[in-house]
C-alpha cells in the first residue's frame, strides 16, 4: 500500500460504534480494579470536558443567541434580499464546482489506480496539495493567473471574460479548494475493489465505457458520495480564497459565509448569526450524511 | 476453435514470463497447464485470452489471428480465480451481463440465462446476490455467465484454487462432465498436478516461462522428458540424479535375484495406500507404495529388514 | 492544470522582484511577526492536540457512554462548518459578550482557540482507526508480567499510536498555518499582535502589493510542507525501523 506520507491518512470516515465484538465483550465484563475503574473515568471526563469547552458549548452557543429573542428577527435577516442572493449564490457556485471534481476526482482516482505510468506518485501529491495551501494562498495565486495584472489577464481581457471579481473566478477558487476529497476517497475504494471484475467484463464484450458504468462505477459509489458530501461541505464553507478573488460586492459577488463576515462587520449581529445558523445546519446536515455514509462506506470495502 | 500460440515471450520489467513459447490446442479439447508459481501459465492464458499483450510472438484462435485484438472482441470466455462477481447485481444479471452489452432483446437475454442456470444447477438462486453464495455457487455463475455468450474457446484460470476440498473434487468432475456436454475447447490453468490428470485430456508442463512438456496425462506420467517433469508430475524418489516411482519399487517375502535388503524405517496407512519409508544399505532412504492387502500379505512392521527390488532408475541427460 | 498554474505563477511573481526583494518583503517587521505568531501558535496548538487528539481517540474507541455516538460524529464538525462560522461561534461564546464571562476576543489566545478549534478532527481522526485496530491481548500481556498502566500506556501503546499521531499533527499543522477564516473576526487582526501570516497576506493583496503577498505565502507554503515531508520521512523510517 502506498504511503505518501501524511496525506495517505486523513478523511477516514469516523469508525462507526467504536468496538469490534470481541473487544465489547472485554469491556462488558469491566473492570475489576476500582483504581482502574476511577482512572478511566477520569479519562472520559477529561476528554468530553474538552471537547465540551471546545466544541459544544459554542455550537450551542450560536444557536440560542440566534433565537434567543425569538424566530422573526431571524427571519427577516434571513429574507433580507442580500441575505437571499448570498444564499443562491452559494448554491451556485457549489452547484457547479461538485460536480466539476467529481468528475475530475473519479478520473484521477481511475488513471492512479488503473493507469500505467510513471509519475504516479508527482500525480498524487499534486491532488493532495490544496490540503496543504492556505486559502489565502489560493486565492492570491488565481489573481497572479487570472487577473488584471495576471499571466492570462491580457488575453482575458481581450475576449471580455471576466474571472476575478466575478463567478467564474469564485468557482474556480472553490474548485480548487474542494478538490481532493472525491479523489482521496475514491481511490482506496477502487484499489479494494480490485480489476478483476472488469477485467471480466471486458472478456464478455463490454467496451470501456459500458464496464466504467455498469461495474466500476456501481462498485466504488459509496466512495464517491461520501467524496461528494465532503466536496460540498468543504465548497459551500470555503471563505479566505473566495473572500480575495471574489471583490466581496454586495448582492452580487457575495457567497453565504462572505455575507456573514460583512454583517458583522457592519455590526448586524443577528443577521450574521442567522446566516451563521443557515451555514451551521447545513453542515450538520453534511455530519448527518457522513455518518450515515461511513457504514455503507466500510460495508462496501469490507465485502 | 483450434488455438495455437507461436513463439511468445512476454517479460514484466526485469522478470520473464515467458520464453519464446508455442503450444497448439485442438478444437474441442480439454487442455490443462500445469506448472508452479511464476511458470508463466497464467500469463499465457491471460495473453490467449487478450488481458495482455506478448512483447513477441503470435495467437490465432480458429484460425484468426488475435494477437493485438483486445479481449473484448476476441469471443473468448475467462473464469478467475476468485470468481471476479458483479458484486452489486443478481446472479441472474451477472450471468446475463455479456448479452445484456451485446443489446439481445430482453426475452432471449432471459431465456438464455434461465437455460445456463439450469445446467451450472443454480436455478432458483436467480436473485440472489454473489455475497449469499457459497464459493462453489460462484464458480457455477462464472462459468454460465462465461458461456453466456458462446464463447469460441473457455479459459480458466485456477479456477478451483480457492475453494476447499471436497468442493473441489466435485466441480472437477463438474467441469468434466460439462465440457462433454458443450464441447467447447476448454484450457484451465492449475498447480494442482493431480487435478491436472484427473480432468484433462492434454497437459502442458511449464516451469521458469519455458515448456517443459506436453501431452496427455499417461505419456506424461510414463515418459516424462526430463526431471522436472517426472518430480512434478506424480510421486518420485530421487537417489542421485536417478528417479524411481514409489510404487515401482517391488518389496519381496524374501531375497531372490538382484535384491537389496532394506531397513523400515516407519510404515504409513493412508486408507488404499501404505507408504513404507525404507533405508537402504548404503544409508538413503527411499519410500515405496503398496496396496493395503500386499502389505498387509507381507506382514510389514517397522523395524524389519526386507527384501526390496528396485526398479531399473531413470537418469535423464543433463 | 487548475492547480499547477496558479502555483507557478505565485511561484513566478514573489520570484518576480528578485530574491533580493522577496528577502525585503519578508523582513518587513509586521510580515516577520505575523509569520513569527503563526509559527508558534500552530506548533503549540499541534502539540495540544497530538495529546487531547490522542486522548480523545482512545475515550471514543475503548470507552462506552450514553451519547457516544453523537460525540464521535461531532468531531468531524469543524471539518464541515464553514470557517467564517466557526470564528462567529466561538466569539460568541469566548468574546466580548459572553455569558461565561471569558473573553478572549483581540488577544493572542483567540488564535490559538480558533485553530484548536478548527484541527480537532485531524488528530482524533488519524489515531482512531489505529486504536480500533490496536490489539488488546499485548496490553493484557504486559498486565499479567505486571506493568502498571503508566507502563503499559509508554511502552505498549504510545509506540504503536505514535505513527498515526505524527500524520495527525502533520495534517494539523499545515492547516493551521494556512488558517483564514476563522480568525478573521476573532482576533481582531492587529497587526504585530494578533496578526498571523495568512491575515497579513490578505492585507497585502488588498492593498495591491502582491509581490509581498507572495512572498510571505511561499514561506507559509514552504513552512507547512516542510512539515509534511519530514514526518512523512520520519513515519517512512520509523516503519523500516521498527518492523
Amino acid at each position: 500500500m502506498s504511503s505518501s506520507g501524511p496525506s495517505a491518512i486523513s478523511l477516514s470516515p469516523a469508525p462507526a460504534g467504536g468496538l469490534l465484538p470481541s473487544q465489547r465483550e472485554r469491556e462488558a465484563r469491566g473492570t475489576s480494579d476500582g483504581a482502574a475503574r476511577a482512572r478511566k473515568l477520569g479519562v472520559r471526563v477529561v476528554a468530553l470536558a474538552y471537547l465540551a469547552v471546545l466544541l459544544i458549548a459554542p455550537v450551542g452557543m450560536i444557536f440560542y443567541r440566534t433565537f434567543e429573542h425569538g424566530l422573526a428577527p431571524v427571519w427577516s435577516a434571513v429574507s433580507a434580499p442580500n441575505a437571499q442572493n448570498a444564499f443562491w449564490l452559494s448554491l451556485e457556485i457549489v452547484a457547479i464546482a461538485v460536480p466539476l471534481n467529481t468528475v475530475f476526482g473519479i478520473g484521477m482516482a481511475l488513471l492512479l489506480e488503473r493507469g500505467r505510468f510513471r509519475g504516479k506518485a508527482a500525480l498524487g501529491m499534486l491532488i493532495d496539495l490544496p490540503f496543504a495551501i492556505s486559502p489565502v494562498v489560493v486565492g492570491l495565486a488565481l489573481v497572479l493567473v487570472y487577473g488584471k495584472t495576471g499571466w492570462f489577464g491580457d488575453w482575458l481581457a481581450q475576449n471580455g471574460i471576466q474571472v476575478i471579481f466575478s463567478v467564474p473566478g469564485m468557482v474556480l477558487a472553490t474548485a480548487v479548494v474542494s478538490l481532493p476529497f472525491v479523489a482521496r476517497e475514491t481511490i482506496p475504494v477502487l484499489r479494494e475493489l480490485g480489476s478483476d471484475a472488469e477485467q471480466a467484463a471486458a472478456t464478455l464484450g463490454a467496451s470501456g465505457w459500458q464496464t466504467f458504468w455498469r461495474v466500476t462505477l456501481p462498485g466504488i459509489r459509496w466512495g464517491v458520495v461520501y467524496g461528494v458530501v465532503l466536496t460540498t461541505a468543504r465548497a459551500l464553507g470555503e471563505f479566505g480564497a473566495v473572500s480575495i478573488v471574489s471583490g466581496r460586492i454586495e448582492g452580487q459577488t457575495q457567497t453565504l459565509p462572505l455575507y456573514v463576515q460583512d454583517r458583522f462587520e457592519n455590526f448586524d449581529i443577528t443577521g450574521a448569526y442567522a446566516a451563521a445558523v443557515v451555514l451551521a445546519l447545513l453542515a450538520l446536515a453534511t455530519l448527518l450524511a457522513m455518518n450515515l455514509l461511513t457504514r455503507r462506506t466500510r460495508g462496501q470495502v469490507a465485502s | 476453435m483450434a488455438i495455437e500460440v507461436h513463439n511468445v515471450s512476454k517479460q514484466f520489467g526485469t522478470f520473464t514470463a515467458l520464453d519464446d513459447v508455442s503450444i497448439g490446442v485442438a478444437d474441442g479439447a480439454l487442455t490443462a497447464l500445469l506448472g508452479p508459481s511464476g511458470s508463466g501459465k497464467s500469463t499465457l492464458l491471460r495473453i490467449i485470452a487478450g488481458l495482455e499483450e506478448p512483447d513477441a510472438g503470435d495467437v490465432t484462435i480458429g484460425g484468426d489471428l488475435v494477437t493485438g485484438t483486445p479481449a473484448r472482441s476476441r469471443g473468448v470466455g475467462f473464469v478467475f480465480q476468485h470468481y471476479a462477481p458483479f458484486k452489486h447485481m443478481t446472479v441472474q444479471s451477472n450471468v446475463a451481463f455479456g448479452l445484456t452489452v451485446r443489446k439481445r432483446p430482453k426475452a432471449e437475454i432471459e431465456a438464455r440465462v434461465k437455460e445456463l442456470l439450469e445446467l451450472v444447477r443454480l436455478d432458483g438462486l436467480a436473485e440472489r446476490y454473489p455475497s449469499q453464495l457459497s464459493g462453489g455457487q460462484l464458480q457455477r455463475m462464472a462459468l454460465a455467465r462465461a458461456l453466456a455468450v458462446q464463447p469460441k474457446v473457455l479459459l480458466l484460470d485456477e479456477p478451483f484454487g480457492a475453494l476447499d476440498a471436497q468442493v473441489r473434487g466435485e466441480l472437477r468432475e463438474w467441469l468434466r462432465r460439462l465440457h462433454d456436454e458443450i464441447h467447447v475447447t476448454t484450457i484451465f490453468v492449475t498447480h494442482d498436478q493431480e487435478e491436472a490428470m484427473e480432468v484433462a485430456e492434454q497437459i502442458v508442463v511449464m516451469n521458469g516461462g519455458r515448456i517443459e512438456q506436453a501431452g496427455t496425462p499417461r505419456e506424461l506420467y510414463e515418459s516424462p522428458r526430463n526431471e522436472f517433469v517426472m518430480s512434478f508430475i506424480g510421486p518420485v524418489n530421487r537417489l542421485g540424479n536417478a528417479y524411481v516411482r514409489p510404487h515401482d519399487i517391488q518389496i519381496l517375502p524374501e531375497a531372490g535375484g538382484n535384491t537389496i535388503e532394506a531397513l523400515v524405517q516407519r510404515i504409513v496407512h493412508l486408507g488404499f495406500e501404505v507408504r513404507v519409508e525404507l533405508t537402504l544399505p548404503d544409508g538413503r532412504e527411499v519410500w515405496a507404495q503398496v496396496t493395503r492387502a500386499s502389505a498387509q500379505e507381507l506382514e510389514l512392521a517397522e523395524g524389519q529388514i526386507l527384501a526390496v527390488r528396485l526398479p531399473p532408475p531413470r537418469v535423464f541427460a543433463s | 492544470m487548475l492547480v499547477l498554474l496558479p502555483v507557478a505563477a505565485l511561484l513566478a511573481k514573489s520570484g518576480s522582484g528578485g530574491t533580493s526583494a522577496f528577502w525585503r518583503e519578508v523582513s518587513n517587521p509586521e510580515a516577520l511577526a505575523a509569520i513569527k505568531l503563526t509559527l508558534v501558535v500552530s506548533l503549540i496548538v499541534v502539540s495540544v492536540n497530538a495529546v487531547f487528539g490522542t486522548l480523545i481517540a482512545w475515550v471514543l474507541v475503548r470507552d462506552e457512554f450514553p451519547g457516544k455516538r453523537i460525540v464521535n460524529a461531532l468531531i468531524d464538525l469543524p471539518f464541515a462548518l464553514p470557517t467564517i462560522v466557526a470564528g462567529v461561534v466561538l466569539l460568541a461564546l469566548y468574546g466580548k459578550s459572553s455569558p461565561v464571562g471569558v473573553d478572549v476576543a483581540f488577544t493572542r489566545a483567540s488564535i490559538a482557540l480558533a485553530l484548536l478549534f478548527v484541527t480537532l478532527p485531524f488528530v482524533v481522526r488519524s489515531v482512531q482507526p489505529v486504536v480500533l485496530e490496536l490489539d488488546r491481548s499485548m496490553e493484557e500481556a504486559a498486565a499479567s508480567l505486571g506493568a502498571g498502566p503508566l507502563i503499559v500506556l509508554r511502552r505498549i501503546v504510545l509506540p504503536s499510536l505514535t505513527p498515526a499521531i505524527v500524520s495527525g499533527v502533520a495534517l494539523s499543522f499545515a492547516r493551521a498555518v494556512g488558517e483564514f477564516g476563522s480568525l478573521v473576526l476573532i482576533t481582531g487582526n492587529l497587526p504585530f499582535k494578533t496578526e498571523v501570516g495568512s491575515v497579513y497576506v490578505f492585507g497585502q493583496i488588498q492593498n495591491e502589493n502582491l509581490p509581498a503577498a507572495a512572498a510571505v505565502s511561499i514561506v507559509l507554503l514552504l513552512a507547512a510542507l516542510l512539515v509534511l515531508a519530514a514526518l512523512g520521512l520520519v513515519s517512512r523510517w520509523r516503519s523500516r525501523h521498527v518492523l
